[in-house]
């Protein structure tokens, strides 16, 4: 009996079923949130009111849960008034698919609300160079403190315990400190996004630099390699598609500090968008933005893997997956 | 059945040799000595226990010999020849390379590992001309050279080629002459070709000799293999295990030109009897390992396959 090609353990998929898998991923949870959205029948907890009728609190577009309007109307009823009309709807916090992605053109083709508030591409720029500011600072002192560590065990002894104690501390914690140190703009909230990768960053790049083949030192020694030259020679070459690998996840770590960090200080790029349409109860804007969160990190990542690929030729673990 | 079973052949004493064979002896041992290895121990300590990997270690070899060092698992012919490299230190005693100490690793002596140690982000030129670049020859001077030792070993095809791509023996035939590039003064191999397969390694053996013929080197070859070592080595250096110590160093009475053909010659099985004396008597004493048990019969009485 030929087993299901689905169910076997650690064994690749064929090229179709990866893409049709691929696919998938992204369809299934979007089905479900359009059934959800689209089929009355399914959930749908609360009345859109499209005509108040008799009852005086009751406006156009106002939200009631189900059994609140049922009581209106059938009361009406009883005292003969004109009852309340209204069609089932979710809550105002879940717009339905298509009306996320009117808020996605939308926000792109009309003018800010305010008259010199920032355009969403502007707010989203603001937001990008945070992040880069943020994860360059982290890199410039990360990376060669990781491989250092990683190379010397003194450095490691020396540095480590410390930064094990301070990666469990949440960065958000320093942010009355960054704001008090570096003022209310864009100061702190690079601060923050350096405290959450940085920490992070030394330890995993360490641990990479530690699993460098020890044979290929020993080759290294044998062919007259002096130790100073082993660092720059053999062990960065070595580790740099996993160092590259591990900078596109902390990259996304990263991102993930981002809003926690633009709402400290003045709160500015993206996340002042989305609470300011939040305020306004504007959902889909809401939903639109974090969408467009999620296609920009996941564009990044794949276009530094597609990078990646022709970076290192060499690199066995690429070669596998492409 | 009785018919088949011969009377084991009458050998010559691996001790005979030939007038060429003692000819050549006589020449090999008058040329210089490289390498001279005296009174060398080594200990391991671990979890406060010592142990004696190497007692009282000694030999020399000389300019263009081709020395194979055998023994069984456990004796230490790893260790050894990592002594010898610089790659460890040992607990007493020195190796002397013409005359002066071995401190730690150089490009004097060039290594070829087990394990497959081309560096992958290099291609296969890059990595020939590595030891000539960290030792300061020029990039031109280095890529001329590292050219030169691929066409002699027949992979100038190879060149940009990265080591991925390559087979197990190519791998190793590069890393041959990657070692070979710095020009030293002995090759030191250990079990380099342990991880290719019988086919692969027949013709690497020869490939081996070939290079070893026509180049100036000396070669120190560990090997668990007997007549992969019968078939290199002009002498053979016996280890007995826990700790490793010298039990004999044996002259190998085949003639050279050596091929595979002689497998089958009297002094060739001679040289294997009395290796196989050494190495299986002795380690059948101071084995660690269980013997393996008798196993019940799981199958019908009548259905046999042997």
């Amino acid at each position: 009996m030929r087993r299901s090609p689905w169910l076997r353990i650690l064994r690749p998929l064929t090229p179709r079923a990866r893409i049709a898998c691929g696919v998938l991923a992204f369809v299934l949870p979007l089905a479900l949130w359009s059934l959800v959205s689209y089929v009355p029948a399914i959930w749908h907890p609360q009345v859109r009111i499209t005509d108040p009728g008799s009852v005086s609190y009751l406006d156009t577009g106002a939200y009631l849960p189900r059994a609140a309007f049922d009581t209106e109307v059938a009361d009406a009823r009883h005292e003969q008034r004109a009852a309340p009309k209204g069609v089932s709807a979710n809550p105002i916090y879940l717009p339905s698919p298509g009306q996320v992605l009117q808020a996605f053109y939308r926000a792109f083709t009309t003018r800010p609300e305010t008259k010199d508030g920032p355009w969403l591409y502007q707010s989203l720029w603001h937001s990008i160079q945070i992040i880069f500011w943020g994860y360059m600072i982290s890199s410039l002192l990360g990376v060669p403190l990781g491989i250092l560590c990683g190379a010397y065990a003194a450095m490691a002894r020396l540095n480590e315990p410390f930064l094990e104690f301070f990666r469990y501390l949440p960065a958000p914690a320093f942010g009355a400190l960054a704001v008090a140190i570096l003022g209310i703009y864009d100061g702190p909230k690079i601060a923050i996004i350096v405290i959450g990768t940085f920490f992070q960053q030394v330890l995993i790049i360490a641990n990479t630099t530690r699993k460098l083949d020890p044979a290929l030192l020993e080759a290294a020694l044998t062919l007259g390699t002096r130790s100073r030259q082993l660092l720059t020679r053999v062990v960065i070459p070595g580790i740099l598609p996993d160092l590259y690998r591990d900078q596109r996840i902390l990259l996304g770590w990263a991102w993930t500090y981002l809003i926690v960090a633009e709402l400290i200080g003045t709160t500015s790029g993206i996340t002042w968008f989305i609470t300011q349409q939040a305020r306004y109860q504007h959902f889909a804007n809401v939903y639109a933005a974090i969408a467009m969160i999620g296609i920009l990190g996941l564009g990044t990542d794949l276009l530094l893997a597609r990078l990646g690929r022709s970076l290192f030729p060499w690199d066995r673990a690429l070669v596998k997956s492409a | 059945m009785h018919g088949l079973a011969s009377p084991p052949p009458l050998l010559p004493s691996y001790r005979e040799q030939s007038a060429a064979v003692r000819a050549r002896f006589d020449s090999l041992k008058a040329r210089e000595v490289i390498m001279t290895v005296s009174h060398l121990h080594k200990n391991f300590d671990s979890d406060g226990r010592s142990t004696l990997a190497l007692q009282d270690i000694h030999f020399s070899t000389h300019r263009r010999e081709f020395l194979c060092i055998v023994g069984p698992s456990g004796c230490g012919k790893s260790t050894l020849v990592r002594i010898l490299a610089g790659l460890e230190e040992p607990s007493s005693g020195e190796v002397l390379l013409q005359g002066r100490p071995v401190t730690g690793p150089g490009s004097d002596r060039g290594m070829v590992f087990q394990a497959y140690t081309l560096f992958p982000w290099l291609t296969v030129k890059k990595n020939v001309m590595f030891g000539l670049q960290v030792n300061g020859t020029g990039r031109l001077q280095a890529e001329r050279d590292a050219m030169q030792w691929l066409q002699l070993i027949g992979l100038e095809r190879f060149a940009e080629a990265y080591p991925h791509q390559l087979s197990g023996g190519m791998k190793q035939r590069v890393a041959i002459v990657r070692a070979l590039a710095n020009q030293p003064r002995i090759l030191l191999m250990d079990e380099p070709f342990g991880a290719l397969d019988a086919q692969t390694r027949a013709r690497m053996q020869v490939h081996l000799l070939e290079i070893w013929r026509k180049i100036d080197i000396t070669i120190v070859f560990i090997t668990h293999d007997l007549d992969e070592a019968i078939l290199l080595a002009d002498r053979i250096l016996v280890l007995s295990a826990h700790p490793g110590e010298v039990q004999e160093l044996i002259e190998v009475p085949v003639p050279r030109p050596r091929s595979l053909a002689q497998f089958i010659t009297p002094e060739f099985l001679a040289t294997k009897a009395r290796l196989e004396q050494l190495i299986y008597s002795a380690s059948q004493e101071t084995t660690e390992e269980e013997l393996y048990p008798m196993m019940a019969r799981m199958t019908d009485v009548r259905d046999n396959v042997e």
